[in-house]
C-alpha cells in the first residue's frame, strides 16, 4: 500500500518536473494543514487499514474495504473523490466494520462526495487470470489496478512506473508484465467509466459565516435552472441527450420532479433542443444541455429559437475538441461556435460561469435573460467546472431577483407576435391555450404581424431588430468589475472557468509587487457596457484563455481600439498558476 | 362552443399548386375539426398545428389556430415538446414523406415508440416537391426523378410497417381525395389517446403526377382499394362483390358468391387487435395482387408518454419532503461556519 502511494508520488514528481504541467501539486502530494477547503494540492491515501495522518485532508480516498472507509472518511474533503472497492462492501464486512446500517456512504454522510464505485477485486482477478500467478498474489495486485485508475484521473503517464517496475522486479521478471498489465488495465478502466477527479482550484479566502454545502458545477447549473423556473413561475422542461461531460445536469434535473421539473431524454441532440423549443412555445422554461459536438448538432435549431424569438437556455459544458476530441478533458474552445456557429445573421446572447458554485447564478441569470428578453441564451461552462466542486455558502431565494417573462393573456384586435417592447425589444410570449392569441411562428422570415414576408426592407428591419434586442441586453447587465487597482501596467483578461487560476496568479503577482489587475468576464455577448472604459485604463491587456485566442479575436472585433496580447493553452488541461505568472511577468 | 369549418380557415392565401392533393387534405381537416372540438370538448385555442419543412408543412399557415412551422424533419420533436409541456393541448402535425421519413426519421419512430399523444398527418406524395422533384424514401424502386435519372436503386419504406415496427398504436391510410373518409380518420385520430399516424397518399401534380393513379382513379378506385372499418367484414369492389379471407395465415382476395363464399365468411376487421400480424398484412397489400387498404388499420389502447410524465410528476411530488428551492438548497449534507 505504501508502495502504491510512493509510485504515484514519484510519477507525479517526475512528470511534474520534466514538463512542468502540474507544479501546483507538490511532490509529497500532501495538502496544506488546516482548512478543509481552500487548498489546491491533493494527497492520496490508498488504504485497507487506518492511516493516521491527522490534520491532513485528502482529495482522493481509496477505500479497499468498509473498515478502511469508516476509519478514513473523516479525512475526505467535501470536494473529495472516494474510490470504493465494491467487492468488499458486502453485508458481512460492513457489519464487521461496525456500521450501524448497511449503507456506509449515507451513514458517514459522504453521499455528496464524488464516489466512484468499482469492483476492483473482480477486475484485478480478470486482468491477471492468465498471468500464472496464484490467487493470493493476484488479489494483492489490486493496489496496482487502483494506481492505474489514479494515473488516468490525474493525467499521470504510465512510463515512469513501468520503468520502476522493471527495475524493482529485475530479479523476479515474472512479476514485471502482470504488474504492468494490471496498472494499464486500471488506467483504461478509469478512462472507460470516465472517472474524473475534482481538480478545481479554489481561492484560499476566509470563509464568510453561513451554512455551507458542497456543490459541483453541473449540480449547481441544474439547481440554478430550477431556481429560475421557480422565480418565473414557468415549469422547467429539459430536453437533452446524454453527452460527456454535461450528462450530470440532465441526471440531476431528472431527480427533481418534486419541483415540477420535466426531463425528456431525447433520441438525439437535435430532438433535445427541438423538444425544448416546442416546450418554450407551449409556455415552459425550456432548457437543453450539451457539450461541443452537441452544440454543433443543435445549430440549426438554435437559429429557429432565435428567429421565432422563444426563450431557451442552452448549456454547453465545454470539452476538448474538435469533433470527439478528448471528451473528459476541459477546454474553452466552443466560444466561437457559441458566438457565430449558425447560418444567417443570428447573434445569440452568450454568458459564462466562472466557478463550480457560480454555475448556479450563471444558470439562474441565463434563464432570467432568456425569458424576460424572449431569446435563446447560451451558457458556457466547462468540464473543469461541471465536474469540479467546491464549498458553497447556501444562498436564500429571497436574495434573487424576480423573473417576469412578458407573458400576454389577451389583446385588443389581432395579436402581432413580433411587436416589441420599446425598451428591451422583447416580444410577447403568447402560448397555446390563450383564446384570441392564435398565431403562427416559424423559421421563415415574418413581419411584425407574424405573416410570412420576403420583402427586402422587412427582412433588413427584422434582422436589425433581432440583433438590437441582443445588444440591448447590455442595458440590463451589471457593470463589469475589476479585481485589483483601477489603473495598472497589465490587465489580465479572462472568462469562464479559468477564474480560479487567474485570480491566484493575480495575487502572486501582486505579492511580488507587480501592478496588475484582473478583469474576468461572465457576460460575453453582449459585453458589459463599461468594458472599453476599463480597458482604456491599463497599459497592456493580456487575454488568457484555454483556446487559441477566440475571446481575444472577439474583443478585437468589438473593441478594435485596444491591443490585445494573448496567453493561450489548448492541451485539454486547465491553466496552472505559474504559467500565468510567467506570461504576465514576460510582458511587464 | 360550436364551430364550423370556416372558423379554422386562416386569412392567408393557400399557395399550393392548383390541383395539388394537399388542398383536399386541408379541406378534410377544416371539416373534421368542428366535430373533433365538439366530441372532445375542445375550444379552438387548445389546438396547435406543427410542421417541418416541405410543401405540406405550409399547412399551419392555413389554419386559424396556434401554429409552428419549424425546420426540416424536426416537427415531431417540436410536437413532442409542446405536448409534454402542456398535455392539455391538442397537437397536430403536418409533415411530408421526406420530412418525416428521411431527415426526420429518427424523431418519427421515437415519438411513435413513446406513444406521445399527437396526431401526425403524413402527406405521402412519394417525391420531394418543394426542392422540385428528387426521390424520397417512399418513391417506388426504379422511379426516375431529377436525382435518379436512371431510376432509383433503393427500396421504399411502407410507412405503416414502420409505424408497426416502432410499436405504433394508431395507423390510418387514405387518398387525398377521400374527403369524407379523411374527416372520419381525423376524428378517430383525435379520439385516440396516443400517437396517431394518418398517411395521406397525395398527388403532386407537378413533380410526381399520377403516383397513386393506379388505385386512385375514380374508374377503378372501388376495385383497387378497400376501406376498412373496425368490426366490419372486409368487402370491396364497385359491386361490393369482393372480399378478403384468411387462408393458411395469409390474406386472400375472394369473390362473394363463388366457391361458397358469403359475406359472413369474410374476415372482420379488428383494428383493436394488439397482435399486429394481420394489420401488417393489410398495410402491405399492394395492387394488383390485392386492394390497397384504406381507413383506420390499427387502433390499440396503451398508456401515453405524456400521461405517464404527468402521473410521475404527481407521484414524486406527493412523496417528496422538498417543496421549494430553499428547501432543496438546504437538503443533504451541510455545515455551518460561525
Amino acid at each position: 500500500m505504501q508502495l502504491t502511494g510512493t509510485l504515484f508520488a514519484d510519477a507525479s514528481a517526475l512528470y511534474g518536473n520534466e514538463i512542468s504541467t502540474f507544479p501546483d501539486y507538490p511532490a509529497e502530494i500532501r495538502a496544506p494543514h488546516g482548512t478543509v477547503s481552500g487548498v489546491s494540492g491533493f494527497q492520496v491515501h490508498i488504504g485497507s487499514n487506518e492511516i493516521n495522518t491527522p490534520g491532513d485532508f485528502c482529495d482522493v480516498l481509496v477505500a479497499m474495504n468498509p473498515a478502511a472507509l469508516r476509519a478514513n472518511a473523516k479525512w475526505a474533503k467535501p470536494t473529495a473523490t472516494v474510490i470504493i472497492d465494491t467487492d468488499t462492501f458486502d453485508e458481512a464486512l460492513i457489519k464487521r466494520a461496525g456500521y450501524a446500517t448497511l449503507d456506509p456512504i449515507t451513514e458517514l454522510q459522504i453521499e455528496d462526495r464524488n464516489i466512484i464505485y468499482s469492483p476492483i477485486t473482480t477486475l484485478t482477478k480478470e486482468s491477471l487470470k492468465d498471468s500464472g500467478m496464484d490467487q493470493k498474489a493476484i488479489v494483492r495486485c489490486k493496489n496496482m489496478f487502483t494506481l492505474g485508475m489514479c494515473f488516468y484521473m490525474f493525467n499521470r503517464p504510465l512510463e515512469f512506473t513501468y520503468a520502476y517496475l522493471e527495475k524493482k522486479f529485475k530479479k523476479k521478471p515474472a512479476l514485471i508484465e502482470p504488474n504492468k498489465k494490471v496498472l494499464f488495465d486500471g488506467f483504461n478502466y478509469a478512462a472507460n467509466i470516465q472517472a474524473i477527479a475534482n481538480t478545481y482550484t479554489v481561492k484560499p479566502a476566509k470563509q464568510e459565516k453561513g451554512v455551507y454545502r458542497n456543490i459541483s458545477g453541473n449540480q449547481a447549473t441544474a439547481w440554478g435552472l430550477i431556481a429560475a423556473s421557480e422565480k418565473s413561475g414557468r415549469p422547467l422542461f429539459c430536453g437533452s441527450y446524454p453527452i460527456t461531460p454535461a450528462t450530470a445536469i440532465l441526471e440531476e434535473l431528472a431527480i427533481h420532479k418534486n419541483l415540477g421539473v420535466k426531463t425528456l431524454q431525447a433520441e438525439d441532440e437535435i430532438a433535445g433542443i427541438c423538444t425544448a423549443i416546442g416546450a418554450a412555445y407551449a409556455g415552459n422554461f425550456a432548457v437543453t444541455t450539451t457539450s461541443g459536438p452537441g452544440l454543433s448538432l443543435k445549430s440549426e435549431a438554435l437559429g429557429l429559437a432565435m428567429i421565432t424569438e422563444l426563450p431557451l437556455v442552452l448549456v454547453d459544458v465545454q470539452r476538448s475538441g474538435p469533433s470527439t476530441g478528448i471528451p473528459t478533458k476541459t477546454e474553452q474552445t466552443d466560444l466561437a461556435q457559441a458566438l457565430y456557429g449558425r447560418n444567417g445573421e443570428c447573434p445569440i446572447a452568450v454568458v459564462a460561469a466562472h466557478s463550480p458554485s457560480h454555475c448556479f447564478d450563471a444558470a439562474f441569470y441565463a434563464g432570467k435573460y432568456a425569458m424576460e428578453h424572449m431569446m435563446p441564451v447560451i451558457l458556457l461552462t466547462e468540464g473543469f467546472l461541471g465536474n469540479g466542486s467546491e464549498p458553497w455558502r447556501i444562498p436564500s431565494m429571497k436574495d434573487y431577483p424576480a423573473i417576469k417573462p412578458p407573458v400576454i393573456d389577451r389583446c385588443e384586435g389581432a395579436f402581432k407576435p413580433f411587436e416589441r417592447d420599446p425598451k428591451s425589444f422583447a416580444r410577447k410570449w403568447a402560448f397555446p391555450g390563450k383564446a384570441g392569441l392564435e398565431h403562427r411562428v416559424g423559421g421563415l422570415e415574418k413581419n411584425t404581424a407574424g405573416v410570412i414576408s420576403s420583402d427586402p426592407e422587412n427582412h433588413a428591419k427584422m434582422v436589425a431588430e433581432r440583433a438590437e434586442k441582443v445588444a440591448r441586453l447590455a442595458d440590463y447587465l451589471p457593470e463589469q468589475k475589476v479585481i485589483g487597482p483601477d489603473e495598472a501596467d497589465v490587465l489580465i483578461v479572462g472568462w469562464g472557468g479559468t477564474f480560479g487560476h487567474l485570480y491566484t496568479a493575480l495575487h502572486e503577482l501582486q505579492d511580488e509587487g507587480k501592478r496588475v489587475a484582473l478583469c474576468h468576464f461572465d457576460f460575453i455577448n453582449p459585453l458589459p457596457k463599461n468594458t472599453a472604459d476599463i480597458f482604456a485604463r491599463y497599459k497592456k491587456i493580456i487575454v488568457c484563455e484555454l483556446n487559441s485566442g477566440q475571446f481575444a479575436d472577439y474583443l478585437r472585433a468589438k473593441l478594435p481600439q485596444f491591443d490585445y496580447l494573448q496567453y493561450n493553452k489548448v492541451q485539454g488541461q486547465p491553466f496552472i498558476v505559474k504559467e500565468i505568472v510567467d506570461a504576465v511577468n514576460a510582458i511587464l | 362552443m360550436k364551430y364550423t369549418a370556416q372558423d379554422f380557415k386562416s386569412n392567408q392565401e393557400v399557395r399550393w399548386c392548383p390541383g395539388c392533393g394537399d388542398h383536399a387534405v386541408l379541406a378534410a381537416i377544416h371539416r373534421a375539426l368542428p366535430v373533433v372540438c365538439e366530441q372532445r370538448g375542445y375550444s379552438k385555442e387548445r389546438l396547435v398545428f406543427i410542421s417541418g419543412i416541405g410543401c405540406s408543412s405550409r399547412l399551419p399557415y392555413y389554419m386559424d389556430t396556434f401554429g409552428f412551422h419549424s425546420i426540416h424533419g424536426r416537427a415531431t420533436a417540436i410536437s413532442t415538446g409542446v405536448k409534454v409541456a402542456n398535455p392539455d393541448l391538442s397537437v397536430w402535425q403536418a409533415c411530408g414523406d421526406g420530412d418525416a421519413l428521411a431527415i426526420g426519421g429518427n424523431h418519427f419512430i421515437h415519438a411513435i415508440r413513446r406513444n406521445i399523444d399527437i396526431n401526425i398527418i403524413l402527406f405521402n406524395n412519394q417525391i420531394y416537391g418543394l426542392t422540385k422533384g428528387q426521390y424520397s424514401p417512399t418513391s417506388k424502386l426504379g422511379q426516375i426523378t431529377k436525382t435518379s435519372p436512371y431510376g432509383t436503386v433503393e427500396n421504399p419504406f411502407t410507412p405503416g410497417s414502420l409505424v408497426l415496427g416502432a410499436r405504433g398504436t394508431f395507423f390510418a391510410r387514405s387518398l387525398d381525395s377521400e374527403i369524407v373518409l379523411n374527416q372520419e380518420i381525423f376524428v378517430a385520430a383525435a379520439a385516440h389517446d396516443g400517437c396517431s399516424v394518418c398517411e395521406m397518399l397525395t398527388n403532386c401534380v407537378i413533380f410526381n403526377d399520377g403516383a397513386h393513379s393506379t388505385i386512385s382513379d375514380r374508374e377503378y378506385r372501388a376495385d383497387r382499394t378497400i376501406i376498412l372499418r373496425h368490426g366490419e367484414p372486409m368487402v370491396f369492389g364497385k359491386e361490393k362483390d369482393k372480399g378478403l379471407i384468411l387462408e393458411h395465415g395469409k390474406l386472400k382476395v375472394v369473390k362473394i358468391g363463388e366457391n361458397g363464399i358469403t359475406v359472413d365468411k369474410l374476415l372482420v376487421h379488428d383494428a383493436h387487435a394488439e397482435d399486429p400480424a394481420i394489420q401488417n398484412q393489410l398495410i402491405n397489400m399492394k395492387y394488383p395482387d390485392y386492394p390497397v387498404a384504406l381507413g383506420v388499420i390499427r387502433q390499440v389502447s396503451e398508456p401515453t408518454y405524456d400521461d405517464r410524465v404527468r402521473d410521475q410528476l404527481t407521484q414524486v411530488k406527493e412523496a417528496s419532503k422538498i417543496t421549494c428551492m430553499d428547501e432543496l438548497l438546504r437538503s443533504g449534507a451541510t455545515w455551518t461556519v460561525e
